[in-house]
């Protein structure tokens, strides 16, 4: 057993978990915060997305001992009462379907937006695609998502 | 109305999915609860000579270990094929027993012997490796010709040769006819290829048995959950109907793979008692490639002939359909009468005839995958046509347009009577949005600049809204495929949708919402649509087949009739008017040229005090409606899909994809378009990526996303989706279905386009990269030689 502390949505927890618990399990079994899925068992699909101190991780590739002292945002926390701009561009662009990858495809393009804004580069439709390598939707073929996250980042901008 | 029919409105379940609340079958903790870990067998065709569970049950947190012999020994029935077909003989299909714990076979890699309780997931699994299983491996075949060859070996031994039927529809000598008198004949062999459906939500059951009660609930990630509690209490004998209630919460896409009852569902109800524990069990990504029922893997001889004006004169195809090592629920159906009745696609065709050999393999069961049957057909009949114009040196445009049914009904050799459409100007419209006037422009360009252009086509039609009960009956379905529907209008107003339908991605709680906001001018937010729960909703049947919208949205307009109805009766009787005087709109009702109203809500207080009601009237506002459809729904369309291959490495880009479709009426276009766009991504992924592999020894190599191509955001272009609609004459609303004409009709288009490029038309799915390079090679070679 390991005991992990860290800050998840702004709230300090700790908790004695066996040494090979993931984070992903540790955010779903342990903190019942069951916005984060897994969709796969190879680090494939991105549903299991969060952020690790500002940055996207797939929470199915990091044992929860490696986040110990870290600051962890899940879909719970992207937002404090309504929608964060990336989740209302995802509902205006009907960017979802069955709803399963969203939770990491939206933790996935506010990271990117944040990344592309700090470095001053342009976030293009090939530029999304791109980056979307690592999450795999079953239900939209992308068309609106790719849309979705390129409104998103104009909300982002102007929010 | 801006919320009513045709309104792009956005999502009502949006919401909860954004911000993390939905809930899935997996985020369920019931108290008390252990979780399962099946033993699953490594080698695809063995028999079990022993299972020795002694090391795994001495170990930390084990609750049991549970065999087939203790499930079959409590009476737990066999899994059903729920469509009996009727061989060429007359006689009935070889259907092999499939336990849901294999007892002394096995006959393919994933096939559960046994299955481990435990406290924690951990421990179940350690425990499962710990199971000793003695197998004696025998000769195993992943491949329909293989298993039809001499000297295979036999997987259930009422089936010689493997086969499980063999069927035809049309006439076979007319055809023969027909054909020896052609001026041309195209004649290709046609490979579908076997695909992973790969909802991103994995499978998943928590099963619990209540010894107070005699009871079970059973969460499950089902299409269907009414027809999933019918098959578990007719059928498994697991509970009767009324002592188990099966929840489908939120279910994270199911393209067909979710409408079958796997024996994971079915082990873990058993299980739940056996242990008095509830039982969890979620599928791993590798679980769901070997046990999830996969689609497609038809290998298919066809031959068209041609008059000397380009008219069709007949069709002639044979099929060899894999249906894996068990017949899963609605397998048989799949390649027959989902399929053979669309080979005559947009098309007049006078002779038809088709035979298919449906073939078990040792691999995993086959089933309904989004299309189901027509996909297959459209890729037969949609290749053959662009062939033979190439062949006859004609345009693939107008070969098609000559050909096309242009009057309604018309009934097919393939016992299908087409319903409605308009073929041609959905072809001008597909034609004009992907300016098919240019395309030679464009590919001169291209190839200054080394690349390959090529344009593909694809005219797609198929039969949804399924299904007539009767119809489907005298075909061997084992159910009816009507949809019921409540609507309960609450003392304030407020409205309840209970719904048979399901939805796990479709969007219905929006849609269905329109419909009724329609109908009496309410906003949708005093809407609620209730789905995926057998103590809720009375029955269903469930949503594939693209039935949603042309059979359960028929039955709520059908219930909402019967409440307009009473309503209407009611206000005439308060209002002191004639019932025909009365009008529903903007949530006012009114006697029509007076100044007399009431609201929608003072009617609904009205039906429940009962204080004032026309005499003999009972309380209440409430009414129930089971649709059952007159015929199927023929959606239609065109598909245009234009590439450039880099000729270096065969590698190939989707320059554009056009889809011009005939859907019926359209409720909400926003998820009309986000269906269509779902169903090009799955189509263009099996047409250049997907395609599940088999070694020699029937173990699957392609059983992860490491190593299973699914369609990312940069393998796929944007779509360009449009629609011509003619309405449905079939059902109250005029649809026709959605669901899956982008899977369906896609794939011919973008071979069309490869070939087209390449100059070579033998290429089969997936085309990827190093096939295109090699078709383009002996295309080259070819050339050089003459």
């Amino acid at each position: 057993m390991t005991e992990v502390s860290m800050t998840v949505n702004g709230k300090a927890v700790k908790a004695d978990v066996p040494d090979n618990t993931l984070l992903v399990q540790y955010i779903r079994e342990h903190l019942r915060l069951t916005g984060t899925h897994v969709g796969c068992d190879t680090s494939q699909c991105g549903a299991c997305v969060v952020h690790v101190d500002g940055k996207a991780m797939k929470s199915c590739t990091m044992l929860a001992a490696a986040a110990d002292g870290a600051d962890v945002t899940t879909i719970e926390g992207i937002a404090d009462n309504d929608l964060h701009p990336m989740q209302t561009a995802f509902k205006e662009n009907h960017g979802l379907q069955c709803g399963f990858c969203t939770p990491g495809m939206i933790m996935t393009a506010t990271d990117m937006v944040k990344r592309y804004q700090a470095d001053g580069r342009e976030l293009t439709e090939d530029a999304i695609r791109h980056e979307l390598e690592g999450n795999i939707c079953r239900c939209t073929g992308y068309h609106n998502i790719v849309k979705a996250i390129a409104d998103g980042a104009s909300k982002m901008t102007s929010a | 109305m801006t919320e009513g029919i045709g309104a792009r409105v956005l999502r009502k379940e949006d919401k909860r999915f954004l911000m993390g609340k939905g809930r899935y079958t997996d985020d369920i903790v019931e108290p008390n609860q252990a979780y399962a870990a099946f033993v699953r067998s490594p080698h695809a065709h063995a028999e079990v000579k022993s299972i020795d569970a002694s090391a795994a049950k001495a170990m930390d947190g084990v609750v049991d270990v549970l065999n087939g012999e203790q499930l079959t020994g409590d009476g737990i029935g066999n899994i059903i094929c729920g469509w009996a077909v009727t061989q060429k003989d007359g006689s009935g299909m070889n259907m092999g027993a499939w336990s849901a714990l294999a007892t002394n076979k096995v006959r393919y890699v994933g096939d559960a012997v046994a299955v481990v309780i435990a406290d924690s997931i951990e421990q179940a699994r350690n425990a499962a490796e710990a199971v000793e299983v003695d197998y004696k491996i025998l000769p195993a075949v992943a491949q329909s010709m293989d298993a039809l060859g001499t000297g295979a070996p036999e997987i259930h031994e009422n089936a010689p040769g493997n086969v499980v039927f063999d069927w035809e529809i049309g006439s076979l000598e007319p055809t023969d006819a027909a054909l020896a008198g052609a001026a041309h004949i195209t004649e290709m062999e046609i490979v579908n290829n076997r695909l992973a459906p790969n909802p991103m939500e994995p499978r998943s059951a928590v099963a619990t048995y209540n010894n107070a009660e005699d009871h079970y609930t059973l969460y499950t990630t089902s299409q269907n959950p009414h027809v999933a509690r019918l098959v578990l209490s007719a059928f498994y004998q697991v509970a009767p109907e009324h002592k188990l209630r099966v929840i489908a919460p939120d279910v994270g896409g199911g393209f067909g793979s979710k409408i079958y009852i796997y024996p994971e569902e079915i082990t873990c109800l058993w299980a739940s008692m056996k242990t008095n524990r509830s039982v969890k069990w979620t599928s791993d990504r590798t679980e769901a490639f070997l046990t999830d029922a996969h689609g497609r893997d038809h290998v298919s001889t066809a031959k068209i002939g041609f008059d000397k004006d380009h008219k069709i004169v007949g069709l002639k195809v044979n099929t060899k359909a894999n249906l894996g090592a068990y017949m899963s629920l609605f397998s048989s159906a799949t390649p027959t009468y989902l399929y053979a009745t669309l080979l005559s696609g947009q098309y007049n065709i006078s002779n038809i005839y088709c035979d298919v050999q449906a073939v078990y393999t040792n691999t995993v069961p086959v089933d309904a995958y989004r299309g189901a049957g027509r996909p297959e057909a459209c890729y037969l009949v949609e290749r053959l046509m662009e062939t033979a114009a190439r062949e006859m040196g004609v345009s693939p445009v107008e070969l098609r347009r000559k050909n096309f049914v242009t009057s309604f009904p018309h009934e097919t050799p393939v016992i299908m009577t087409y319903d409605s459409g308009d073929f041609a100007t959905n072809q001008d419209q597909a034609i004009k949005a992907a300016d098919y006037d240019g395309f030679e422009a464009r590919r001169a360009e291209a190839a200054s600049r080394g690349k390959l252009r090529g344009i593909g086509f694809s005219n797609y039609i198929e039969a949804c809204g399924i299904a007539p009960s009767a119809a489907v009956g005298s075909l061997g379905a084992g159910v009816g495929l009507w949809e019921s529907a409540e609507v309960r209008v609450n003392p304030v107003g407020t409205i309840e949708v209970l719904t048979g339908s399901h939805s796990h991605g479709q969007g219905h709680e929006t849609t269905f919402t329109q419909i009724v906001a329609e109908r009496f001018g309410l906003p949708t937010e005093n809407i609620q649509i209730v789905h995926g729960d057998t103590d809720k909703v009375q029955f269903g049947m469930g949503t594939y087949g693209s039935r949603s919208g042309a059979v359960g949205m028929s039955a709520i307009f059908k219930a909402l009739d019967k409440v307009e109805a009473k309503a209407k009766k009611i206000a005439a009787h308060v209002l002191e008017a004639s019932e025909d005087d009365i009008v529903i709109e903007g949530g006012e009702v009114k006697v029509a040229g007076t100044d007399k109203t009431m609201g929608w809500h003072e009617v609904g207080l009205a039906a429940y005090t009962g204080h004032n009601l026309p005499e003999g009237m009972e309380p209440g506002l409430k009414e129930t409606s089971f649709y059952d459809p007159t015929n199927f729904t023929f959606p239609a369309g065109c598909y245009i899909c234009e590439v450039e291959v880099d000729p270096d490495t065969g590698v190939t880009d989707i320059i554009q994809f056009v889809a011009s479709d005939d859907f019926g009426t359209i409720i909400n276009p926003m998820i009309v378009e986000g269906q269509v766009h779902g169903g090009l991504a799955q189509g263009i992924g099996q047409a250049m990526l997907e395609g599940v592999v088999y070694d020699d020894d029937a173990q699957q190599l392609s059983a992860s996303y490491m190593d299973y191509a699914m369609p990312r955001a940069d393998d796929l272009p944007n779509y360009s989706v449009h629609h011509a609609s003619t309405e449905c004459p079939g059902n109250p609303l005029g649809m026709k279905g959605c669901g899956e004409a982008g899977a369906i009709g896609s794939p011919p288009a973008v071979i069309n386009a490869i070939t087209d490029a390449i100059g070579n038309n033998d290429l089969s799915m997936p085309a990827t990269p190093s096939k295109v390079w090699a078709a383009l090679q002996a295309a080259s070679a070819k050339q050089a030689a003459e």
